[in-house]
């Protein structure tokens, strides 16, 4: 049962091959057994669950249909879910039980959705290989002595793993399509403003957006479906009707214009992830797709913008963890600076830690306009270049990250390796596009992704094009050794 | 060495809304702590911030009122600093573009004159929460029922030059904002607060000098003792070669002094960077022109009018325009009676006495306009006397019906016929015939003064309801027949 892929759990449940409450059985008892070699939850919520999936049960019997409905799901542990511990993945919010369900919670709660817990992350969604966490190292479950990348790493390497078929994530500068392309996943990071924000704590309020990791770009569609759409306590979501996503997936790609950026295949490009971004693109072309290469010239401007724009919104964004209210207090503050630096500095690790003074320096008096306003501008000319490819082409192709996953504390001493890695998804996010990325083909047994980028609110393109190569190829079929 | 004084002034005023700026909780004063405080003024991890349309609103509407350029797009900033009342450890404010700028506001001076003063911008913000240390032994209590609270922040121009003149700015700005009813003024509860910023120069200078900031400065009469204090302070440490250091003080209205709060280096950076929660503020025109087509008549307009329409001296327009609610009192009066001058001294000066004695605001008043204008009739068609007029008023405000009534059922209709008069007249001097013979004998001076005596005699004889201008007019010819 843990093999199968959502649609097909939808089609199972439809038929009553099984009920919501054998599948969430099977997959708690599941994840019991092998979780602990990969550490991809931080809580599993088996009573939340089995209440869910009995109610489940009960709305199909009761003649409610749905393809969601009974269907399991994990959320990162940056979804605020009532009742629930949401940790952030940090020792900060380990005593945080929200009050509310974040926006995304709610409505896959709605669409009949079993929560069978809130996965691993790196702390406060910073980092790319999901080593921050407060609860410890998540595992690829393709080689665990690698990682499974960040900072949706536990939302990735649970669903690789085969622990349940689908999760949430959030991606800030790559953190659902990293992870989805290092664990062999279809993941989809929506255009900004598409999946509400409201309840998802944020690390950088101007380029997180949720979206859905799986095994089939089909999957994404489906939980796309129920996750997108206005939310009035979202200022920034945006009043766009949601498309069926479902229905354009066998869609002919005949003339469908791939752009490649030069950009994206030049140094710093492992030459045998190179290879297999060209092999997937042959298959596309086989499918009628047509080539051409185009220029994103800012690119190399990108990761030094993030990691600017990012850290000064964190570094705001998480001055509300201060001791008073919520969260972690020190012990016997003396003062209240005292509780402030001690609260702060012992709940936060060290990358936050980083992370927060990196971005209010850039914020201080005399560097705003060095740093934080030079940053918008190269954001602006970021959000140009794709503006000006998309007149030329329809989806722009590349590969998601320029290494296959790397050894455990391969980059710990050196924060900005591990940065890098980001160099091909951060665009989207300044831009604030939709991206994806799918499996292409393994370098060394570890898997590669290729990342597809749309224009705003083509989220069905991407899905279109991700599920008609997946048609065409087994990649994406293919399950790590042990489980 | 001759001083000249500088004053610029920073008002925040809380924003009359049903709601909070960015979220669902209500805004009413005095709850039981933190009940009026939901997840978002919290600062609960997760939630995002919305902004209440009816704040910008009223923002719009003062704009207009103070003929300011409306920034059509304006832009929420993030005011970083740590304080336990500021639950998200940021105040989500309005930096460089602020939604509502250049405008300036016609104050009327005691000497009667107009002053203009030019308003630099006036900003949205969140009101912090409070920290309360009463109560609490060796602890601080956290009330967030403020927090989120819409402010708008109305920077002025350094350009007020006395004290009093600040005083009139604040009282013109408190008078406009409940004119436009975004604000209700109540200074003690903290809707209107004021911070001073006072600095002092030799007359003739142009630059300024450095300033002094005093916070949070909450009545009409402690702003002018704070300016004046902060004034003497600043020259008597310059005249004895100190010199001023720019820096934030606070101002004790029991030892009647400022104090330092912190200064200039102290200060935080509150590295201000546009909130990405929120999208910048459009204001289309179709909404201004609605604002537009529902302002009210403000005070510098109605002072004008109260004058050319009515022939009101400035002060007594000055004073009858200070609230809207006495504004239109005395409106209703003179449309009642249809003598505005009368109405005036009524309103200022009866009306004003009994309410300062019964400690009521004019909306609260016993006696209606309607009442007082049907009162002020009876005087001019001479049915009472602006003496017996001040004992029907006093029985009106005890509740005992119209001015008609009174007259009636007191009996104290003014006797205007002349054959009764003289009668009482006759027997007034006849039981006074002593002082009738020195009155005769006197020369015109002191005859002037013996007169009195007789009216007073003839009022007090018919019970004040003689006419007294044929009291007079009878007496004088019975007296030097």
């Amino acid at each position: 049962m843990h093999q199968l892929t959502l649609a097909e759990i939808a089609r199972g449940l439809a038929d009553k091959a099984f009920s919501a409450e054998e599948l969430t059985r099977t997959l708690l008892a599941r994840i019991q057994q092998l979780d602990p070699q990969i550490n991809s939850f931080i809580s599993v919520t088996e009573d939340l669950a089995l209440d869910q999936a009995r109610a489940a049960d009960a709305r199909r019997a009761g003649g409610e249909t749905g393809a969601l409905l009974g269907a399991p799901i994990a959320h990162k542990d940056l979804f605020c879910t009532q009742g629930v511990r949401t940790s952030c993945g940090s020792k900060m919010l380990d005593n945080f039980v929200s009050p509310y369900d974040a926006t995304v919670v709610s409505k896959l709660a709605e669409a009949g959705m079993v929560t069978l817990g809130k996965t691993n992350m790196d702390e406060f969604a910073m980092g790319s290989a999901n080593e921050s966490s407060h609860y410890g190292a998540v595992k690829n479950p393709w080689n665990l002595e690698h990682v499974p990348g960040g900072s949706s790493g536990g939302s990735a390497a649970a669903v690789a793993a085969r622990l349940l078929p689908a999760t949430t994530g959030t991606d800030t500068g790559g953190s659902i399509r990293q992870p989805a392309a290092l664990t062999n996943l279809t993941g989809l990071k929506p255009t900004y403003g598409r999946v509400s924000r409201w309840g998802m704590i944020a690390y950088a309020s101007s380029l997180d957006q949720g979206g859905p990791l799986a095994r089939t770009a089909e999957d994404c569609a489906l939980l796309l479906q129920a996750m997108a759409g206005f939310d009035a306590k979202d200022s920034t979501s945006i009043d766009e009707p949601v498309p069926d996503y479902s229905a354009p997936l066998n869609a002919s790609l005949q003339g469908l214009r791939i752009g490649l950026p030069k950009e994206y295949f030049g140094a710093g490009l492992d030459p045998r992830i190179a290879d297999l971004i060209q092999a997937s693109v042959k298959e596309l072309e086989k499918l009628g797709a047509v080539v051409k290469q185009i220029s994103l010239p800012n690119m190399q401007h990108a990761i030094p913008a993030y990691y600017v724009i990012a850290p000064a919104e964190a570094s705001s964004n998480l001055s509300r963890f201060d001791g008073v209210r919520f969260g972690y207090r020190c012990e016997d503050p003396k003062d209240l600076t005292d509780l402030y630096k001690r609260s702060r500095g012992e709940g936060f690790g060290p990358e936050v830690q980083r992370r927060i003074m990196v971005g209010a320096y850039a914020l201080s008096a005399g560097y705003y306009d060095a740093y934080y306003l030079q940053a918008q501008k190269i954001r602006r000319l970021i959000k140009n270049d794709f503006m000006a490819a998309f007149e030329e082409v329809d989806v722009i192709l590349g590969p998601t990250t320029p290494n296959p996953a790397w050894k455990l504390g391969a980059k710990n001493s050196d924060p900005v390796a591990a940065y890098l890695e980001d160099v091909y998804t951060i665009t989207a996010n300044l831009a604030g596009l939709p991206g994806l990325s799918m499996p292409a083909g393994f370098v060394d047994g570890l898997p590669v992704g290729v990342q597809l980028l749309a224009p705003y609110f083509q989220e069905g393109r991407l899905l279109n094009v991700a599920h008609r190569y997946q048609q065409v190829t087994d990649w994406h079929t293919r399950a790590p050794t042990g489980f | 060495m001759q001083w000249e004084v500088v004053i610029g002034l920073e008002i925040h005023t809380q924003l009359a809304t049903q709601s909070k700026i960015f979220s669902g909780s209500a805004t009413t004063f005095g709850s039981e702590p933190n009940t009026q405080a939901s997840l978002i003024d919290l600062g609960m991890p997760g939630v995002l911030p919305v902004l209440n349309e009816e704040a910008v609103r009223m923002a719009c509407m003062f704009g207009l009122a103070i003929d300011a350029e409306i920034g059509e797009h304006n832009v929420f900033a993030r005011k970083n600093y740590f304080y336990p009342d500021l639950p998200k450890g940021y105040q989500i404010s309005q930096m460089e573009l602020p939604i509502v700028g250049k405008g300036y506001l016609d104050i009327a001076l005691e000497d009667g004159t107009v002053k203009r003063i030019g308003i630099t911008r006036a900003h949205l913000e969140e009101d912090a929460g409070k920290s309360l240390h009463e109560d609490f032994s060796g602890a601080t209590g956290i009330d967030l029922n403020r927090a989120g609270t819409p402010l708008l922040e109305i920077v002025s121009e350094p350009e007020m030059r006395s004290a009093k003149e600040a005083v009139a700015y604040v009282k013109a700005i408190h008078a406009l904002v409940r004119y436009l009813g975004i604000c209700d003024g109540n200074m003690a509860e903290g809707s209107l607060r004021c911070d001073c910023n006072v600095s002092i120069r030799p007359k003739g200078q142009v630059e300024f000098g450095t300033r002094c900031e005093i916070k949070n400065v909450n009545s009409f009469r402690f702003i002018e003792k704070a300016i004046n204090t902060e004034v003497q302070r600043q020259i008597e440490l310059i005249e004895d070669g100190g010199r001023v250091i720019q820096e934030t003080r606070l101002y004790d209205p029991n030892k009647d002094e400022t104090r330092s709060m912190r200064s200039k280096e102290e200060a935080n950076d509150y590295r201000y960077f546009p909130d990405p929660d929120l999208l910048p503020v459009v204001i289309e025109p179709a909404f201004l022109d609605a604002i537009r087509a529902t302002l009210p008549e403000l005070p510098p307009q109605k002072r004008e009018r109260f004058q050319s329409q009515f022939g009101l001296s400035a002060y007594d327009a000055n004073v009858l325009a200070s609230s809207r609610e006495q504004a239109d009192y005395f409106e209703q009066v003179v449309g009642v009676c249809g003598d505005a001058k009368l109405a005036a001294n009524w309103v200022m000066v009866e009306l004003g006495s009994l309410l300062n004695k019964l400690g009521l605001e004019i909306d609260q008043a016993p006696v209606s306009a309607a009442q007082l204008g049907g009162m002020l009739q009876r005087i001019l068609d001479n049915t009472i006397s602006g003496k017996i007029a001040k004992v029907v008023f006093e029985k009106m405000a005890a509740g005992e019906g119209d001015a008609d009534q009174i007259i009636e059922a007191e009996g104290l209709k003014q006797v205007t016929d002349t054959g009764a008069i003289e009668k009482v007249l006759d027997e007034v001097l006849a039981a006074n015939a002593e002082q009738v013979e020195q009155y005769r004998a006197a020369d015109e001076a002191k005859r002037g003064k013996m007169f009195g005596f007789f009216v007073g005699q003839a009022m007090k004889a018919s019970k004040g309801k003689a006419n007294p201008q044929q009291v007079n007019q009878l007496l004088k010819s019975k007296l030097e027949g």
